[in-house]
């Protein structure tokens, strides 16, 4: 059975939870695909304050937003929440499946805002596959939801913002952090965050990349060594890190599976992390009636995904005849406000990618595959 | 950098040396090397591969990242169980 849906949001982070909200306020029926078993994201994991304005939460820390969010869309009764919900495929049609335990769902809806949010990118090293060799999201997932201790001496990879936050909360869970390497000359996160992590004396280094792990069984150690302005190895500046752990924070990566199937066009941006797919101002797709908003669209950070979530939300509604004008108004106050958020420091590059996406030219990709009906 | 125990494609345990073997025998795209190798055809459905072969490619036929051509993409993103598809047809659930 086909179910009929008004709005359907594929996703429950930031954006998503923002998207299910908009378009509920506007008198959408929303129905919202989680595949974990409670909505929130990467929310639910984070135990630092945010960053912004007071509209985006700030000071607040990110599992505290999430819990907010989840608690006012949840007493929306214009909004149904499916958890350990996965989202399988988007169709040429507009048909979402989905998997609810041993149950394939098919929905039809009349508007789609996928909010997939991203994947943590991979490296290539030799001993990479060594037990020991983590994600940052993974080792922040372990602590602070599980509350396992990932391990005892960790090495990091990369000084993005992830990376220097999740090496300041395992320095808080007890592990002794080795240090951080960055391939980049510069630091890449908030220097508030590299200042704390450096006054806990964990050493940054720029310019220094993990040339390989070793271990028998899993990793004992990694040897790293510094890079030229090329980003090549210099031979003979190895050095060798005893640690249990790396942890990668190598950044992150959009998760566009569903649009590339459902025929969205897409572009590269390297700005913005990966293939994206094109979207207007309303965050439309070209595929009419499919919405893309948070880090789908490109990596940023969680408050711009809240906001982008609301701009795809309200604007679903409006396309639906709903609340119109105030949807227009509230859309255009969104939209305002994204801008304040990317005039920030790392706004730049944003603008820049996002300059891209719009700009016509560029190498054009759509999904390869075509569906035979 | 010993590429014969770098992982490219962790779900399927292939090395970068098996990749770039598949590159210098002349597969010039990821669809190509999934079907010799199945490589993106594991639990992860190409998540942590696919750009890291794309990034192979792009070195060896020095063409940027925004150019290289990307895999196909089709439904389901994360395998399931057949008898999941099987109850979903019983029930009707292959009718437009």
């Amino acid at each position: 059975m086909i179910r009929n849906v008004e709005v359907l949001v594929v996703g429950g982070g930031p954006a998503g939870l923002c998207a299910a909200q908009a378009a509920a306020s506007m008198g959408a029926k929303v129905t919202m695909l989680e595949r974990d078993y409670v909505p929130g994201g990467q929310l639910v994991k984070q135990t630092h304050k945010f960053f912004g304005s007071e509209k985006q939460h700030a000071g607040e820390r990110g599992f505290q937003i999430g819990r907010m969010l989840l608690d006012e869309i949840q007493a929306d009764p214009n909004i149904e929440i499916l958890p350990e919900t996965t989202a399988l495929g988007c169709y040429e049609d507009g048909v979402i499946t989905a998997l609810q335990g041993d149950k394939h769902l098919k929905f039809r809806p009349e508007r789609t805002i996928l909010a997939t949010g991203a994947a943590e990118k991979f490296l290539a090293f030799p001993g990479n596959d060594l037990p020991g060799v983590y994600g940052a999201g993974a080792v922040q997932t372990l602590m602070n939801v599980a509350g396992v201790k990932p391990a005892q001496r960790v090495l990091m990879v990369g000084s993005g913002n992830i990376g220097l936050i999740v090496s300041y909360q395992l320095k808080q869970a007890g592990v002794e952090v080795a240090g951080v390497v960055e391939a980049a000359p510069r630091i890449g996160g908030y220097l508030v965050h590299a200042a704390k992590i450096r006054r806990a004396g964990i050493p940054i280094l720029t310019g220094w990349t993990v040339k390989e792990a070793f271990g028998k069984e899993q990793v004992e150690g990694a040897v790293i060594c510094q890079l030229d302005d090329k980003f090549q190895q210099i031979p003979g500046t190895e050095k060798t890190i005893a640690c249990d752990a790396i942890c990668l924070a190598v950044g992150l990566t959009p998760l566009t599976e569903l649009c590339w199937q459902a025929g969205c066009e897409m572009k590269y941006i390297r700005e913005l992390s990966g293939h994206v797919p094109v979207v207007s101002d309303d965050l439309e797709t070209t595929k009419a009636g499919i919405y893309a908003a948070g880090d789908v669209t490109g990596i940023e950070e969680a408050s711009s995904a809240m906001v982008e979530g609301k701009i795809a939300g309200y604007s679903a509604a409006a396309s639906l005849g709903h609340s119109p004008e105030e949807a227009a108004r509230l859309r255009q106050e969104a939209m305002e406000e994204l801008r304040q958020l990317r005039s920030g420091p790392t706004g730049g590059k944003i603008n820049a990618g996002i300059e891209k996406v719009k700009q016509d030219g560029g190498v054009v990709h759509v999904n390869l595959y075509r569906y035979s009906h | 950098m010993s590429d014969s125990n770098t992982i490219l494609c962790r779900c399927e345990d292939l090395t970068r040396e098996r990749i770039l073997e598949c590159i210098h025998q002349g597969y010039c795209t990821i669809d190509e090397i999934k079907r010799v190798t199945r490589a993106g055809m594991g639990p992860c459905q190409g998540r942590t591969c696919r750009m890291l072969i794309a990034q192979e490619l792009s070195n060896y036929y020095h063409i940027p990242m925004e150019e290289v051509m990307m895999s196909s993409f089709r439904p389901p993103i994360k395998p399931i169980p057949m008898g999941v598809l099987a109850d979903a047809y019983e029930e009707g659930g292959d009718q437009k």
